[in-house]
């Protein structure tokens, strides 16, 4: 309100109740003050709203407090919550999983490892045919070709991870893409993921060197070991 | 969460009984304000307090609840007109008490008419927050609130007090 506008009598008296209950800017109650001073009806008036607000409180507080159940719902609720927005965070969508299946990178290396099952295949077909020009057995030479095969296919280097409570989603997802690195597995008991943090193998000082550095960031990673 | 909940819970299941009425209704509706603020703690924009940002959220709710079961709240037009069988010599002599009497009549308003006057007086909300929290103009609340007390002084008037006023 503006001090230079005066108030009617009936927007005064509209004010008392607020004017009770201690609600009015200083401007408001400081002009209602002054009319009650001087108008023995308005002062009156106020009386009876002063009457209706402590029978109003006193009504109030007479209903009681909530039982100890209200608190329990709630805070049982919140639980719950937490534990599905959790899930949620980490794990990834049909959509998502469909999406990482078809990204350039995972078709690059399944590229990759097919060309290298057709060189094998051409390998192991060419030695056993050279074998059976030559009379030997068959069963040794593709056991012994296969296995490179099955190695190819799980190139990669990985760590157990667990991320730390207060890591949003679009944290973890940032820090994972900073490192090139994507989480392949999980969540495991313990809220651990198997997260894949180099597409090459890596030596055992380079795995725990890169572990260390995952772990340094914690505030995304609360926990982070090397594993196969 | 918890100090929100330590702070505001009473207050806030006092309003939402005074429009439900029904005891395990309003501790059932204040678990599912405070989790509904706990969800939507962003959209808080801190313009008003949070006091009026809750029993806005418990209003909603509260009313919503209303709609979903009709038969517990009794039709307030008829509720004021069931006769008060319950009179003992003492209840009797309460009456003639004036503070008795002003908290029966205030109990006999209607739904908005005790909301308003549970929110100015009670609750001590401003003009600007009663509108708020319940969703109409400030010019409206001001008139809301004169014909609640309006309607308070004819019932304690009904009752054998005359205050005089309006």
């Amino acid at each position: 309100m503006n001090s230079n506008d005066r108030l009617s009598q009936g927007d005064l008296e509209d004010l008392l109740p607020w004017h009770a209950a201690g609600t009015l800017d200083a401007n408001e109650a400081a002009e209602v003050e002054r009319a009650l001073a001087c108008d023995p009806e308005l002062a009156r008036r106020f009386a009876l709203v002063r009457e209706e607000l402590t029978e109003t409180i006193l009504l109030n507080e007479s209903l009681g407090a909530p039982s100890a159940r209200a608190m329990e719902t709630l805070f049982r609720a919140i639980d719950q919550d937490r534990r599905v927005v959790r899930r949620a965070a980490f794990t990834p969508s049909l959509g998502a999983r469909i999406a990482e299946f078809f990204s350039p990178r995972t078709l690059a290396w399944s590229a990759a490892a097919a060309a290298v099952i057709v060189v094998l295949q051409a390998g192991v077909i060419t030695q056993m045919a050279l074998q059976q020009r030559d009379g030997g057995s068959e069963t040794p030479s593709f056991e012994t070709a296969s296995a490179p095969v099955t190695r190819g296919l799980s190139i990669g280097s990985y760590a157990l991870v667990r991320f730390a409570p207060q890591a949003s989603m679009a944290d973890v997802n940032k820090f994972l893409d900073d490192r090139g690195a994507a989480i392949v597995d999980g969540p495991k008991p313990g809220g651990l993921y198997r997260v894949r943090v180099a597409e090459g193998s890596l030596s055992r000082p380079e795995l725990a060197r890169l572990v260390k550095e995952l772990e340094a960031a914690n505030t995304i990673v609360s926990f982070a070991a090397a594993t196969e | 969460m918890q100090v929100l909940f330590a702070r505001h819970h009473v207050r806030v299941y006092r309003f939402v009984l005074r429009i439900v009425r029904n005891e395990a209704s309003a501790e059932d509706l204040i678990s599912e304000v405070f989790l509904d603020v706990w969800r939507q703690a962003d959209r808080f924009e801190g313009r008003s307090a949070v006091s009026t940002w809750l029993l806005a959220i418990a209003r909603f709710k509260a009313l919503s609840s209303m709609r979903r079961k009709p038969d517990e709240e009794l039709d307030e037009e008829a509720a004021g007109a069931i006769e008060d069988t319950s009179d003992t010599p003492e209840v009797s002599l309460q009456k003639k008490d004036k503070s008795g009497l002003l908290r029966k009549c205030l109990e006999q308003l209607s739904r908005e008419h005790r909301e308003v006057i549970d929110l100015v007086y009670y609750h001590e909300k401003s003009i600007e927050e009663v509108a708020e929290i319940v969703g109409i103009p400030e010019a409206t609340v001001k008139t809301r609130m004169f014909y609640a007390r309006k309607k308070l002084s004819e019932l304690l008037k009904a009752a054998g007090l005359d205050r005089g006023w309006p």
